[in-house]
């Protein structure tokens, strides 16, 4: 849900969250609702519940006689709890949130876990004061969590990622009390669910404002980056859902360059590269929607652990020359272009970040016949057309061997294309391509003349970025 | 955007990479106006880069774009009970049993029968209450362990962990599973009913104060006449 300021109704379209998004606000929540609970509940239109109403359901649930009856009113209590309103009157009832939490407590399983639910109510309120009445139970939620029973394990995780994400004083109060030792037992499950929502609720932690100083660092002291590169391991056992929370872990962790090369020293780089493998191969085999969740993530985590100093010590490592890792890039560049063209330039800054100092990767560019598809990829847009072209400067700046390779072909005609673009960027990117192909490669410019080029030139002969370097290639190709 | 045919065999082939073409620069390259340099780029966290793939997180977790897993479903089984001796819970989900068995039989005392919600509380109230061992060196030395995964500290009363409790880690001055035994000898079997009997008060939940030991009780139930029992029946066992 979005936090507006103080809109009850969320905006609707892409275009709204983005706006969001820019102004920081973007905030996610997973409301876990059990999908048998709510076809048996089926018809029942969450009701607003006053005072008088809440204090009967808690007092039932407390001291009623039949188990069922006094499961039965916390039920109607969660239902409740589903409109803001009741949420409201719930938490200004004295003594509402200390009845919960008891019931929460209780030896009642079943009890419990209604209770545990109506917390999780709670948690999803886009309201602050509503999540941060929950603060008397997180002490309880983390104690759960080295317990053995999933669902309840799941239900607290959900709750807390969602109390997390909401709220700076409850993360203030959550570390000092162990949330990461926690987490990092938690982690050992064998249960893919609960798997799944610790993921999302470290997810939830890593992203807020304050980590890269207040929780990163403790997360890198603890075993979870250990647990999360094994639980991306690729192979049978490696699980989508799990895998996309801590693909997204990582990114944030990596994103906020705090000690990536203790990251790289675990194995990041090596594991995350054979997950792109991987991601290739399920690509090329199913048609399952849902793979973009996890190759985004993946593709960002790799660019940026290329960056870093660590990353060239390991580079003798094989993975980071196996040029299968530029196959699976494309495979995965088509795959997006089908299903998701908004993430392509994520794809294109992994391959720059690949390409960029290395003539082994630029090889296998040339080698595999890789410059046609990319050339293909000019259409889509200018973000994309300028990290094209830049991967092309990238191979062709290598010099007269590589731009041999890059001649004659498509090459021409798609620059004499973007030369037709309006966009500064796309053009100034191709004057430079130009510029290395004019350099390194005879008979470039007397085929650019014969193709009209300096009719393309002209036109940004006026443009402030791009005039030196437009008059310096005219008189590259008229004289030179 | 056709790939080469040869890619994909290319991906299930063996590691490795194709000799490096000889890279030969001239400095010419980058003179002035020409600027172009190759270089790995890095983004932050905040930078826009980000957004498309942020949009698009936000949405799957808001279930908007897809169901990666459903949530789980609940079939139903014909009725059973809970097999731990004693206990006769009915049943008719497994996911309810499997809590309820994780919650009352799980981490179960067994000298008390009180139930702890983790292997570690079980383990550190067998360690304080039933082992003479430990009183005897607790005169001498720190052996009340913090509660919380991860500290290490230890303290020579059970009132000095706590306010450690409180105070480093805020917990509640409340914390239901750390309330301090009454008497100083081990707590023997058989004492259960009698504890169980004061801790609680008329409101049938467990009430708050230092009087009483509240961790999850598990009562030994009277047993239940056959031909009364119901899904969810709880009447075999003690009203609390």
């Amino acid at each position: 849900m979005l936090r507006g300021g103080g809109a009850t109704v969320p905006p609707a379209g892409a275009g709204a969250l983005r706006k969001a998004r820019r102004e920081q606000q973007l905030v996610s929540k997973r409301l876990l609702r059990d999908e048998a609970l709510e076809e048996a509940e089926e018809g029942c239109v969450a009701m607003i519940f006053g005072e008088a109403e809440i204090q009967q359901f808690l007092q039932l649930a407390q001291r009623g006689t039949e188990e069922k009856e006094r499961e039965g009113a916390l039920v109607s209590l969660r239902r409740g709890l589903q409109r803001p309103e009741t949420q409201q009157t719930f938490i200004r009832l004295e003594g509402s949130i200390r009845t919960l939490v008891g019931l929460l407590t209780s030896n009642q399983a079943l009890l419990q876990l209604e209770a545990a639910r109506c917390l999780h109510e709670l948690s999803h309120s886009e309201q602050s004061a509503v999540v941060e009445a929950c603060l008397p139970a997180t002490s309880y939620l983390l104690t759960y969590l080295s317990g053995h029973s999933s669902d309840f394990i799941e239900l607290c995780l959900y709750t807390l990622g969602n109390l997390i994400v909401e709220s700076e004083a409850v993360r203030r109060q959550l570390l000092p009390q162990g949330i990461v030792p926690a987490l990092a037992a938690c982690i050992q499950s064998p249960h893919l669910t609960v798997l799944e929502a610790l993921g999302y609720a470290l997810s939830q932690l890593l992203q807020a404002k304050e980590a890269p100083e207040k929780i990163i660092p403790s997360v890198l002291g603890s075993t979870l980056p250990q647990h999360m590169l094994q639980l991306l391991q690729p192979g049978p056992k490696l699980n989508l859902g799990v895998a996309v929370e801590f693909a997204w872990c990582l990114h944030y962790i990596i994103c906020s360059q705090v000690n990536n090369a203790l990251l790289i020293t675990q194995g990041a780089l090596s594991t995350l590269g054979l997950l792109l493998l991987d991601l290739a191969g399920a690509v090329q085999r199913t048609e399952d929607a849902g793979l973009e969740l996890l190759a985004c993530p993946v593709l960002r985590c790799l660019s940026n652990l290329l960056t870093e100093a660590a990353a060239e010590a390991v580079g003798g490592q094989l993975q980071l020359r196996d040029e299968r890792v530029v196959a699976a890039l494309f495979i995965l560049l088509q795959f997006l272009l089908q299903k998701q063209p908004s993430l392509l330039p994520e794809g294109l800054w992994l391959l720059n970040n690949l390409t960029a100092n290395s003539p082994s990767f630029c090889t296998s560019l040339l080698s595999l016949d890789l410059i046609e598809p990319l050339l293909h990829l000019l259409s889509v847009s200018n973000v994309v057309s300028v990290l094209v072209l830049t991967v092309l400067c990238n191979v062709a700046e290598k010099g007269p061997a590589y731009c041999q390779r890059l001649w004659p072909g498509p090459l021409l005609s798609s620059l004499l294309d973007t030369l037709a673009f309006s966009d500064t960027e796309v053009v100034g990117q191709s004057l430079e391509l130009l510029q290395l192909l004019f350099l390194y490669q005879p008979g470039a410019a007397q085929a650019f003349l014969q193709q009209s080029g300096l009719q393309a030139l002209q036109r940004h002969e006026e443009v402030a970025q791009l005039q030196d370097r437009v008059h310096a290639l005219q008189q590259t190709a008229l004289h030179g | 955007m056709q790939l080469p045919p040869a890619l994909h065999a290319r991906l299930a082939g063996a590691p490795g990479s194709a000799e490096p073409l000889p890279v030969e620069r001239d400095p010419a390259a980058r003179t002035a106006p020409f600027r172009f340099a190759p270089r790995p780029v890095r983004f932050p966290r905040e930078h826009d880069f980000f957004e498309e793939g942020d949009v698009q997180r936000h949405l799957y977790l808001q279930d908007v774009l897809m169901q990666v897993g459903g949530a789980p479903e609940r079939p139903r089984v014909p009725e059973f009970t809970c097999q731990v001796a004693g206990c006769c819970q009915v049943f008719d989900a497994l996911e309810d049993y499997e809590h309820h068995y994780h919650t009352l039989h799980r981490n179960v005392c067994s000298f008390c029968k009180r139930a702890f919600p983790s292997g570690h509380l079980l383990d550190t109230h067998i360690l304080e209450w039933h082992d003479s061992l430990f009183q005897i060196l607790a005169e001498r030395q720190d052996m009340y362990q913090c509660l919380v995964e991860g500290c290490t500290e230890k303290f020579r009363t059970s009132r000095d962990r706590k306010e450690h409790l409180v105070m480093r880690h805020l917990y509640p001055a409340d914390f239901r599973f750390d309330k301090p035994r009454k008497s100083r000898g081990p707590v023997m079997p058989g004492a259960a009913e009698q504890v169980l009997a004061e801790a609680l008060g008329d409101d049938g939940v467990p009430s708050e104060g230092d009087a009483m030991e509240v961790c999850s009780e598990h009562v030994e139930p009277p047993p239940v006449p056959a031909g009364e029992r119901r899904a969810y029946s709880h009447r075999c066992l003690a009203r609390i």
